[in-house]
């Protein structure tokens, strides 16, 4: 439990440091994410020079991250008239305008003198001419994607004008073994299925991971100590605690925005289940609910003011909105089915859901006042929506009638380019990391 | 020969029984929950024993899709099990509750939960001592049959009553 999640890590950026010029107000090339189908923008990623082809490794993960956002075209290396062999010197733009490339990334990359990893990268934006970002990174050789994936981050914020994605991690439910007893562990791994690693053993079941907004921390549903219950673990530690000291199960789990409260479900004698919020600190517990009915999956808006949560109160599963302090309770989902998994978007506007209806689940999003449903995806069996921490993307798992077992998805919040993710075994219960540190 | 009649009321314990036979030595260590523990044959054991209790009495009910109203049918069986546990004291049960796959996880916990307490509370009704029951919600996370339509579906939306040590 330590190596890659450790804090220490130190990137240095300097953004800017050595841009050749200054930038106009704005530049040509760019994408609007908010039109309704998006042409992918053609641009050319050139081989970072290395003396080791560390380079050649790094840029190629800068490639398949744009490409995989479905935002970017990268354009066949073949195609190149240019050969870059001093990435600091301006490029022959013409060559670049000429195959359609309307933005263009160059690359070194090498030791310091200390052993560490030293990345530089420019963006240029080849019919203006000129150079739109340039900075450069150190760490530690090992993190060498990382490096990678927040240039990816930067190209993508530079020319979208939205916040990445590419530098986080997923936890999910590892599961192998027959489905009735299939084995289930804690599984984490970056954003693109890179670096899998298990973080239990799986003689119990575990479920429903959710990330600290704010720490290396993860919160999560374990039966290891017979009774299910919630559990936090820290992911550079590996110490686990168990949240609060309740008398029945407790489920359904989720940080609050600053990470100082976990929200959940706690089950009552009566067979019912009402929402709780824990303070970590404090460890008061304060009660949200008090129907005679099932509250649960509960998720805040990302300022904490109020939260989004499943209830059967009205008869079947429908999403509602309440105050963080448990005050008026609304029912936002009126369509036609039953409303489970509300997630609550990073940026405020939308609640993620799962949809039952006519025999299939849907992954779809409403507005917070349940106007403006639109359903992303349609299958045999899916749910479980996570968002990206820009609020453009979301993970979800899906198991097909007769597929054996559920494998994560991830869909653009237009609901367009869905990707699978891959990874060892089944996966499920994905859960978005926010932008790592 | 009181123990074919027994069998008979009971279909769960026919098809394992049927399975058994079928599949030889094969991979029957994968059978959960208390099932697991029919005997060879199927007879209905020795009174008072957990094998009179599974298949004699019937360990397990079923539920409606979204529901954790007691059946009819399962009234039956918990009136059955309530009797034998009234007479049989020095058990101590755990209620499982379960869900099948068409819910998402987290409702289905408290579903799961809902149907075990449902069952427990009938138990309690019938006389047997709150204290010698303990309940366990497993969602949808130990499905009996994996099959991808309502034959399957409906065998896993059941409260299975464990029978925790005792004189057996």
């Amino acid at each position: 439990m330590q190596s890659f999640l450790k804090a220490t890590f130190m990137i240095a950026a300097m953004a800017a440091g050595f841009a050749m010029a200054t930038l106009p107000a704005r530049a040509l090339v760019e994408i609007d994410i908010n039109k309704g189908v998006v042409e992918p923008l053609p641009i050319a990623i050139t081989e970072f020079i290395s003396a080791d082809g560390k380079g050649a490794e790094i840029s190629s993960v800068i490639e398949a991250d744009l490409r995989r956002s479905g935002l970017f075209a990268p354009i066949e290396k073949g195609a190149f008239i240019e050969k870059i062999s001093n990435p600091d010197a301006a490029p022959r733009f013409q060559d670049w305008t000429v195959i359609n490339a309307q933005a263009l990334v160059t690359g070194k990359v090498s030791e310091t003198p200390d052993g560490r990893l030293r990345a530089e990268y420019r963006l240029w934006d080849t019919y203006a001419g000129q150079q739109l970002v340039g900075e450069q990174f150190f760490s530690s050789k090992d993190k060498w994607r990382r490096i990678a994936h927040i240039i990816a981050d930067s190209i993508y914020q530079r020319l979208t004008g939205e916040g990445g994605y590419f530098d986080t991690r997923i936890v999910y439910v590892d599961e192998s073994g027959p489905r009735n007893n299939r084995v289930k562990r804690l599984a984490i791994m970056d954003q693109d299925g890179a670096n899998q690693r298990f973080l239990t053993d799986g003689r119990s079941i575990v479920l429903t991971p959710r990330f600290s907004p704010t720490r290396q921390e993860i919160t999560y549903m374990s039966y290891e100590s017979g009774q299910p219950q919630v559990y936090l673990l820290q992911l550079e530690t590996g110490q686990r605690e168990l949240v609060g000291n309740f008398p029945g199960m407790t489920f359904a789990p989720r940080f609050s925005p600053n990470g100082q409260k976990v929200i959940m479900s706690l089950l009552r004698d009566d067979g019912n289940s009402n929402i709780f919020a824990m303070d970590l600190r404090s460890r008061n517990t304060t009660r949200l609910t008090t129907s005679n009915a099932i509250d649960t999956s509960p998720s805040y808006s990302p300022d904490g003011s109020q939260i989004v949560f499943t209830s059967d109160r009205g008869g079947r599963a429908q999403i509602y909105v309440m105050g963080a302090d448990g005050s008026n309770p609304q029912r936002i989902s009126f369509g036609d089915g039953t409303y489970s998994t509300p997630v609550w978007s990073p940026r405020g506007d939308l609640v993620a859901f799962t949809k039952q209806t006519g025999g299939e689940f849907q992954i779809g999003v409403m507005r917070t006042d349940g106007s403006g449903e639109r359903i992303l995806s349609s299958g045999f069996l899916q749910e479980g929506p996570t968002w990206a921490p820009n609020g453009r993307v979301i993970m979800f798992f899906r198991q097909p009638a007769g597929s054996g077992g559920p494998q994560l998805y991830s869909i653009d919040l237009t609901g367009r380019n869905e990707q699978k993710i891959p990874t060892a075994n089944f996966g499920s219960d994905p859960a978005w990391s926010p932008l790592l540190e | 020969m009181r123990s074919i009649a027994a069998i008979a009321r009971n279909p769960v314990s026919i098809a394992l029984v049927a399975a058994l036979a079928l599949a030889g030595c094969a991979n029957q260590k994968t059978v959960p929950n208390s099932a697991a523990d029919l005997g060879l044959g199927g007879a209905g054991g020795p009174p008072g024993s957990q094998q009179e209790f599974t298949v004699s009495i019937g360990d397990r009910i079923f539920f409606d899709t979204d529901s954790s109203l007691i059946r009819a049918d399962a009234q039956g069986i918990l009136s059955r099990q309530a009797q034998w546990l009234n007479k049989y004291t020095s058990y101590t049960i755990t209620v499982e509750g379960h869900a099948d796959e068409r819910g998402t996880r987290e409702y289905n916990l408290a579903l799961g939960a809902r149907r075990a307490a449902a069952a427990r509370d009938f138990l309690v009704a019938r006389g047997v001592a709150g204290n010698r029951i303990r309940t366990i919600s497993y969602g949808k996370e130990r499905p009996v049959a994996t099959c991808d339509d309502i034959s399957c579906w409906s065998q896993n939306r059941r409260a299975v009553t464990v029978l925790n040590g005792g004189n057996s």
